[in-house]
């Protein structure tokens, strides 16, 4: 059966596979890491071997910008998916003590009827980005602002560690039986509007996103309104001002009554 | 001589049945997507079906295909008991657990991270254990396919190896080296992550890891189909096969060509340069090559058929062919098929052109065309030419067979045409819902519409098809004489060396993928920067 060893070169199958095999490789190296990146003229490229580090995608260091800072501070916050999610009691109780002092707005259960947002079971997270974001200006609030300045790191985590412990309760305007509007279900694809529930808990949740059920509609409405007009953006790369500003009012009117009715 | 029917027939079986439960996934999918449905639907749901029928479709089914018929091949054509008999037991409770393990999570909505599981989502660790444990078991059929393989070889060291066999040991070869890049995509970047001993991910790296085994994994899926042409339609239409020596070639391309290409599915990537685009390019075009090769010879097998039953003329030979034989109706129209998608393949391969239809329902329609087109209906043209020899029982109902071959080919093209029609017009892939009522995507509604009924009627087909095996099972006994394959038109006393052994095609194939994925592979591990927070499928539940 054998004619000449495989591996020999006086076997032609040897030498004529590997020969086109190296063949083709070297010509569409050639072609592809230095002929074709050569023809580019707005590459600059210094010389061959700068044609073959660009074309094998090594990092070249970018033109020096300098690059426009917003004239606002953004959130300095970096959210992930499993931050904060495993609190212990000591936390848990710390946050207690200092959630007296939010009682008088946000309800001795984190639940109150005075259109500030109800905290109780809201994910901690949420909670301690958006008081990060007051500390360090970010998010701006008359009230708010002047309370956060004077919390530590730590406060913030045990404070949203509290009310994340603490069950969520239904708003007095609960209605499960209201249809959801399309906007929640669906989004709106052709303006980039997202189901809401992708991110805000029905479908998914998103890490930074708060869970809205139960949320005064007034607040709702004021935040999606702050959103759009650009007032409030504290939201990481303009997640919420893209999609509040595609929305039209009578959606963020439908949304506000829809989350409000939800448990 | 196939003495392990009940292990054959177990695979196929498996097989068929993960392959029917996927079917009916799928044509859900193409309906609650369509302007068919007008209800609002859990958006979740989509895409917890779309990973369960990609995983079954692409990781399950065709796997067990390749080993039950490469087990078939292995007793058929060396004409021996199969040596492994235990182990090839084990890898087909691998596959099996593994299957229910990956799907477990993805029913529950914890793995809804679709079958090509792109980092940075992460979903449930148990669904990549489940996948792993399906290519583990696998993998022991490449191990007894290649101890199968040797073992003959030493014992009968003047004769060639049966084309059949060597085909199917070229299968496994592809199979064992393409699975590495999504093991180690799994093993070390995403499993970590999955069970929470890392929060980052390096998503870059993972794609490219991915991509070694997201383009050869077709050629794994083809090469079944590929044997069927070569050693089972010859033979079943009464003629011969018109050269060994090319069918042989065309293997050995596939193992050596099918790997080095993969980074065509980055095209999009930022984190591959263009000069490695353009490499893979170039070798990917190289994959055309042994496929035409094939219609060259399978065509020129037909014509011989057809000469010797008195066809005559330039093209008259054509009418002679025996149409009534649903072995000639499956391969003639799966090759219609490859043609189609072949030549859309070329498309996508083609840097400039894949800015159109990256992404787009394009390549959905692509790959259903070839995979679910091409190569599936081979399989069916394998279980009709198999199951009597596997049952002890004749399978006679040939009316129900062409009708369901006929109705999966007008299924598929009915389904894939107009989906690559919406792909030009830019309608995106993988999005449970479309507002066909905005004026911008409204025109592709009536296409969309169209694809939908041509997802039906594959189900019927499927359910038709299934329908056959099981009336095949209790029917009247009949014992099949011995299995055979084709016989060349000149059978082969010697052959060279190369065309008989591995080998040398192996080392090709590992030297290119160090030339073509070696760099990337390397720079992505040695730049530190390139992590990114996970995000964590289903987490908030």
């Amino acid at each position: 059966m054998s004619d000449h060893p495989l591996f020999s070169t006086r076997n032609p199958w040897f030498g004529i596979s590997v020969g086109i095999t190296a063949g083709v490789a070297v010509l569409s190296a050639v072609v592809g890491l230095i002929w074709l990146p050569l023809l580019q003229p707005h590459l600059q490229l210094t010389g061959v071997w700068d044609a073959i580090c660009s074309a094998a995608g090594v990092p070249r260091a970018a033109v020096q910008e300098t690059a426009v800072k917003p004239d606002f501070k953004t959130s300095n916050v970096v959210m992930t998916s499993e931050m904060l999610t495993k609190a212990d009691q000591v936390s848990i109780g710390r946050g207690a003590t200092l959630a007296q002092r939010c009682a008088i707005c946000h309800g001795p259960q984190g639940v109150s009827d005075a259109h500030s947002p109800n905290l109780a079971g809201q994910f901690a997270a949420v909670t301690y980005k958006e008081l990060n974001d007051f500390k360090t200006g970010a998010r701006v609030s008359v009230v708010m602002s002047p309370f956060a300045a004077a919390m530590s790191d730590q406060d913030m985590k045990d404070v949203a560690a509290y009310y994340a412990y603490l069950p969520r309760v239904p708003s007095n305007n609960l209605d499960t039986g209201r249809p959801a509007p399309a906007v929640v279900v669906t989004g709106a694809p052709m303006r980039n509007i997202p189901p809401c529930g992708s991110c805000h808990g029905d479908i998914d949740n998103k890490a930074g996103s708060p869970w809205l059920g139960g949320q005064s509609v007034v607040y709702i409405k004021a935040q999606l309104e702050a959103f759009a007009s650009g007032a409030r953006r504290n939201d990481i790369s303009q997640q919420m001002r893209n999609i509040a500003r595609q929305m039209t009012a009578e959606e963020i009117d439908q949304v506000a009554h829809y989350y409000e009715a939800q448990p | 001589m196939l003495t392990n029917k009940r292990l054959i027939l177990s695979h196929f079986w498996l097989a068929f049945i993960v392959f029917g439960a996927a079917l009916v996934l799928g044509a859900w999918q193409m309906f609650v997507r369509s302007p068919l449905n007008t209800w609002h639907f859990n958006p979740e749901f989509y895409y917890r079906s779309v990973t369960a029928h990609g995983s079954a479709m692409g990781y399950v089914f065709p796997t067990l295909i390749a080993m039950g018929f490469g087990y078939a091949i292995t007793e058929a054509s060396l004409g021996k008991e199969l040596v492994g008999r235990r182990w090839a037991w084990a890898g087909f409770f691998l596959v099996a657990v593994g299957a229910v393990v990956a799907m477990i999570p993805v029913s529950l909505g914890l793995a809804s991270v679709l079958y090509t599981f792109y980092p940075p989502m992460v979903g449930n660790p148990f669904y990549y254990i489940g996948v792993v444990m399906v290519v583990v078991g696998s993998w022991i059929w490449v191990a007894l396919m290649v101890i199968n393989f040797v073992i003959w070889k030493r014992d009968n060291p003047d004769k060639p190896v049966p084309l059949a066999m060597y085909a199917n040991v070229a299968g496994c070869l592809l199979w064992g080296w393409t699975a590495v890049g999504a093991a180690l995509e799994i093993l070390f970047l995403i499993l970590p992550v999955a069970l929470g001993l890392r929060s980052t991910i390096d998503a870059g790296l993972a794609r490219v890891f991915f991509s070694w085994t997201l383009h050869a994994i077709v050629y794994f899926w083809l090469i079944p189909t590929y044997i069927a042409y070569y050693t089972i339609f010859p033979r079943a239409i009464g003629g011969r096969l018109y050269s060994d020596a090319m069918a042989r070639i065309s293997f050995i391309l596939f193992v050596v060509v099918a790997m080095p290409i993969g980074v065509h599915h980055l095209f999009a990537d930022p984190q591959v340069g263009a000069g490695i685009k353009f490499m893979h390019s170039v070798f990917t075009g190289l994959v055309a090559l042994p496929t035409l090769l094939t219609v060259f010879t399978i065509c020129a097998s037909a014509e011989i058929a057809s000469r010797l039953r008195g066809g005559q003329g330039a093209f008259g030979w054509i009418r002679s062919l025996p149409w009534s034989n649903p072995i000639m109706l499956a391969t003639a129209l799966s090759l219609v098929m490859l043609g189609f998608g072949g030549a859309g393949g070329l498309i996508n391969m083609s840097y400039q052109l894949d800015a159109t239809v990256h992404n787009t329902q394009w390549i959905t329609g692509h790959f259903h065309l070839i995979f679910g087109g091409a190569i599936v209906i081979m399989y069916f043209a394998i279980a009709y030419d198999l199951w009597p020899h596997l049952t002890g029982r004749a399978l006679d109902s040939f009316g129900m067979m062409r009708t369901q071959l006929w109705l999966w080919f007008i299924g598929m093209i009915v389904t894939t045409f107009p989906w690559h029609y919406v792909g030009i017009l830019g309608m995106p892939r993988r999005m449970a819902f479309y507002d066909y009522a905005n004026p911008a995507i409204a025109p592709q509604a009536f296409s969309v519409t169209m694809s939908a009924i041509g997802g039906f009627i594959l189900l019927l087909s499927g359910v038709l098809f299934l329908l056959v095996l099981i009336r095949g099972q209790f029917g009247a006994r009949d014992e099949a004489a011995a299995y055979r394959f084709a016989v060349p038109l000149h059978m082969p006393a010697r052959i060279p060396v190369a065309l008989n052994s591995f080998g040398l095609w192996l080392a090709l194939m590992v030297g290119l993928t160090v030339v073509n994925y070696g760099f990337p592979i390397a720079q992505l591990m040695a730049l530190s920067e390139t992590n990114v927070p996970a995000v964590y499928v289903g987490a908030g539940r």
